[in-house]
């Protein structure tokens, strides 16, 4: 926001709608380079939706539709010209629910890079992901193993293996610790404070707390009632700003109302 | 009471069948004279005719129909557009098999007849298809076999991948697979089993398909091992002599039914216990 | 390396892509195929030959190939042997269904008739016609009669029982269960909360079941050659169940055969009548099917 030279993914004037009912509209958001950015706001907001807009995750639902402009290093991403499958090779995902593949952990990590068509050394490769989303030591004894026999905090630090792997330059975060235990949880906040020397980190998070730990930036979302209809809640960016800014002295009162635990 | 009904009709047929399993035995199964007039019977040529007929048209069907519902269930298309095509394989199930069979011996059959002289004309020398094509015959019956069991396997097959927890369709889009990278990597593999237990359940009805079959195939108990002659399956010789037969032509006749029946219980039970693994599994 | 993030066509996996969408699109257009060039047939071949006649008219037997006469009796056979069948099946399957959903304690028995009433659909048809005719038709049990309508009616009833009773069973079991505790709570009996109560809100599957196993038993062949045989004579009178009958799938089997051509005409023509009543009745679940759903939503 302070330094446009450092954006990496902005958002102009944008409005994703599912069927013809809007979701979340009008949103401007610049998100800086390697820095971790909080998308935060109560559910049904939209920040989850925005999250997959930057990888065209939407595409796979239907009757997903968005207007506006997402500009990744000055390059529209919702150019008819663009290759989504290009664009998901450069911007990683990590899924609400850890989702390795059920294949081994090894093909966890080596399928991606495989079909992206890495060519060095595999069980290099396998082991630096591995290691940079800390389980390594976990797996290591075990790689052929199925994915899924992992607990649910190993599963989703995989998960974040398997995007390192694809060496992309931004890792979205789609509530990666909501399905998890606390102390899984640590771990994974852990990781994402090691991770951001490398990548840039958009992350959703319903848990202010965790925001406040991991994040340098902070976007609150807010949902209301779309005047003059009868249908469901339209999400919209309330306020972005510093993490410590929104946490500390916000300027919007839903914001301190949101952070304060007030509401949502 | 289901199982009464099974047990029921397996006993009936078994009884009916013992004098001609007393007489013929296990020799029964590879012998191929089927002589009403010298009153000596075995099925090899109707179980050859059911194996190779089955198997080959499940050969064809599997890609087919595999194909069919991955068009349908990968969003390829708009959803009008799936859900027609969807419709209308599952209509195309609803179509009498006497009239398939109709459609078999005046329209398909004469239009196929110079593709299968070209194959005798340039791979005569293969077995399969050392003999004249002329008029009904294992080819044809193949081909109309096919088409009775796309649209089992078909449905099944979409029925499976739409199981497939989309989660994981997310996961293998996310680390940047082309769409047919998530299908084969990632997609088939999760709904291997149901589609498995689609194909066991596909090669029963071909099996015991009757109608269709019966006025394509020829009838034919002479064997011969090329699919561009006449033969005959089991369910087509029961359609084509039960009604006429007598003596110890009904008992070798049951004998086969009763074949027939124990082969399409084995393959029913397999395909039906891997549906429900797959069932129990998400 | 921005201009990577384009589409590029000429990239291995992008025309590999493009290639198996193609092949996919084609092989469900091979799959559909079959469906229009059948329907094309029967109507193009079959509806002209429709009229009041051989609507009405009693077929005539093969030599004569003046006229192959109507499919009169063919229909109304057909009818009569859909008809007991539905009448066989129908309290049978629905009361099987009942009793797997709302009275069989879940465990190994129950599974157990679940799995065998899915084994039995895959029977193949002629066997049942085998069973039925090595029950009635040869040993002559009902009246001394042999080949007879009954007989037909009751091979196509073992084919109807397994689709009646899983669709009773599955219909049965997506009736929420606070509906059967509110009933039970209001001090109805077990059997009262079924017949008012759960059966009610499960008739639309089960109706459903019922026409399906309907409409495919209308055009079931194999089970009814050696069981009610064929016929070129009205079905008169309650004596009609205890003799041959015709019917419009057995029809069109013997007269396909037939060396005729006016024959094999009038097989097109009950093509034509099968066919549509077959599809329509599919339709007309699939309409339901469609009704409810969006009615819930």
């Amino acid at each position: 926001m302070n330094n446009k030279d450092n954006t990496i993914v902005s958002l102009e004037n944008v409005t994703i709608s599912y069927k013809s009912q809007p979701a979340v509209k009008n949103v401007y958001l610049d998100i800086p380079k390697s820095k971790v950015t909080a998308l935060i706001g109560p559910s049904g907001c939209g920040k989850s939706t925005v999250l997959r807009a930057i990888n065209r995750m939407n595409d796979l639902i239907e009757g997903c539709t968005l207007k506006g402009r997402v500009l990744f290093d000055g390059i529209d991403l919702y150019d008819k010209d663009i290759d989504p499958v290009e664009v998901r090779r450069r911007i990683g995902m990590v899924f609400q629910q850890p989702n390795p593949f059920p294949k081994s952990i090894y093909e966890n990590i080596a399928f991606g890079a495989r079909i992206n068509g890495y060519s060095g050394d595999m069980d290099e490769l396998v082991e630096l992901s591995l290691r940079q989303a800390a389980v390594w030591d976990e797996c290591k004894d075990k790689l052929n193993d199925s994915g899924v026999s992992l607990s649910g905090g190993q599963q989703q630090r995989l998960c974040i293996a398997r995007t390192i792997a694809i060496q992309p330059e931004i890792i979205l975060m789609d509530e990666p610790c909501s399905a998890l235990d606390p102390i899984s949880t640590l771990k994974i906040e852990e990781t994402i404070h090691e991770l951001k020397k490398d990548f840039t980190i958009v992350i959703v998070t319903h848990n202010m707390q965790q925001a406040l730990r991991v994040s340098d930036m902070t976007a609150f979302y807010n949902a209301e009632q779309e005047e003059g209809t009868s249908g469901g809640k339209v999400g919209y960016l309330v306020e972005f700003n510093k993490t410590e800014e929104i946490f500390n002295s916000p300027c919007q009162k839903a914001t301190q109302d949101y952070v304060s635990g007030r509401f949502g | 009471m289901v199982a009464f009904v099974l047990i029921g009709i397996g006993l009936v047929v078994f009884t009916g069948s013992i004098e001609s399993m007393g007489r013929y035995g296990i020799k029964f199964l590879f012998t191929s004279d089927w002589n009403p007039v010298t009153d000596q019977y075995g099925a090899f040529t109707a179980i050859y005719g059911t194996l190779v007929t089955s198997i080959t048209s499940i050969t064809i069907a599997l890609p087919l129909g595999v194909g069919t519902a991955l068009f349908i269930t990968e969003k390829i298309l708009p959803k009008l557009v799936r859900e027609t095509i969807g419709i209308m394989v599952e209509l195309l199930a609803a179509i009498p098999s006497v009239v398939l069979g109709l459609w078999a011996m005046f329209i398909m059959e004469p239009f196929i007849r110079p593709f299968l002289s070209g194959l005798n004309n340039n791979f005569g020398w293969i077995p399969f298809f050392s003999s004249r094509p002329g008029g009904p015959g294992i080819a044809p019956a193949i081909l109309i076999l096919v088409v009775m069991i796309l649209p089992i396997i078909t449905s099944i097959a979409r029925d499976s991948l739409n199981q497939v927890p989309s989660r994981l369709r997310e996961a293998a889009y996310g680390v940047g697979a082309t769409r047919w990278n998530a299908i084969f990597n990632v997609i088939l593999p999760a709904a291997i089993s149901g589609i498995t237990g689609g194909v066991l359940l596909a090669l029963g009805r071909a099996m015991g398909e009757t109608m269709a079959v019966t006025m394509i195939i020829g009838n034919s108990n002479n064997f011969n091992f090329s699919l561009l002659s006449p033969g005959n399956t089991i369910s087509s010789m029961l359609a084509s002599q039960f009604g006429e037969a007598d003596g110890s032509q009904v008992s070798s006749l049951m004998y086969a039914a009763f074949i027939l029946m124990i082969i399409t219980l084995i393959v029913n039970i397999i395909a039906q216990w891997m549906v429900l693994k797959l069932k129990l599994k998400y | 390396m921005n201009s990577n993030l384009y589409y590029n066509p000429s990239l291995r996996r992008n025309i590999s892509d493009k290639v198996l969408t193609l092949l996919s699109g084609l092989f469900s257009l091979i799959a559909i195929l079959p469906l229009i060039l059948v329907i094309a047939y029967v109507i193009v071949n079959g509806a002209s030959q429709i009229n009041l006649s051989v609507l009405t008219q009693l077929p005539e037997p093969p030599g004569d190939d003046i006229s192959a006469g109507g499919i009169g009796n063919a229909i109304i056979g057909t009818l009569i042997v859909t008809g007991i069948a539905a009448l066989i099946s129908i309290p049978i399957g629905v009361g099987g269904g009942i009793y797997l959903a709302e009275y069989s304690k879940p465990g190994v028995f129950t599974k157990f008739i679940r799995f065998g009433t899915n084994v039995l659909s895959g029977v193949p048809s002629i066997i049942s016609g085998v069973c039925v005719y090595g029950v009635i038709v040869s040993t002559k049990i009902i009246l001394g009669s042999n080949f007879s309508a009954l007989a037909g009616g009751l091979a196509l009833s073992i084919l109807m029982l397994p689709t009646i009773i899983k669709t009773t069973d599955e219909g049965l079991k997506l009736v929420s269960n606070d509906l059967r505790k509110a009933a039970l709570g209001l001090g109805a009996s077990k059997y009262i909360t079924i017949t008012r109560v759960t059966l009610p809100s499960a008739i639309t599957p089960i109706a459903t079941g019922v026409v399906l196993a309907i409409a495919r038993a209308a055009g079931e062949t194999a089970p009814l050659i050696f069981t009610a045989l064929f016929s070129f004579y009205w079905a008169q009178g309650t004596q009609a169940l205890l003799e041959p009958i015709a019917t419009l799938s057995v029809l069109i089997y013997n007269f396909a055969l037939e060396p005729y051509k006016t024959q094999n005409e009038l097989a097109c023509a009950a093509s034509f009548i099968l066919v549509i009543v077959v599809l329509m009745m599919n339709l007309l679940t699939k309409l339901i099917g469609y009704y409810t759903n969006s009615n819930k939503s």
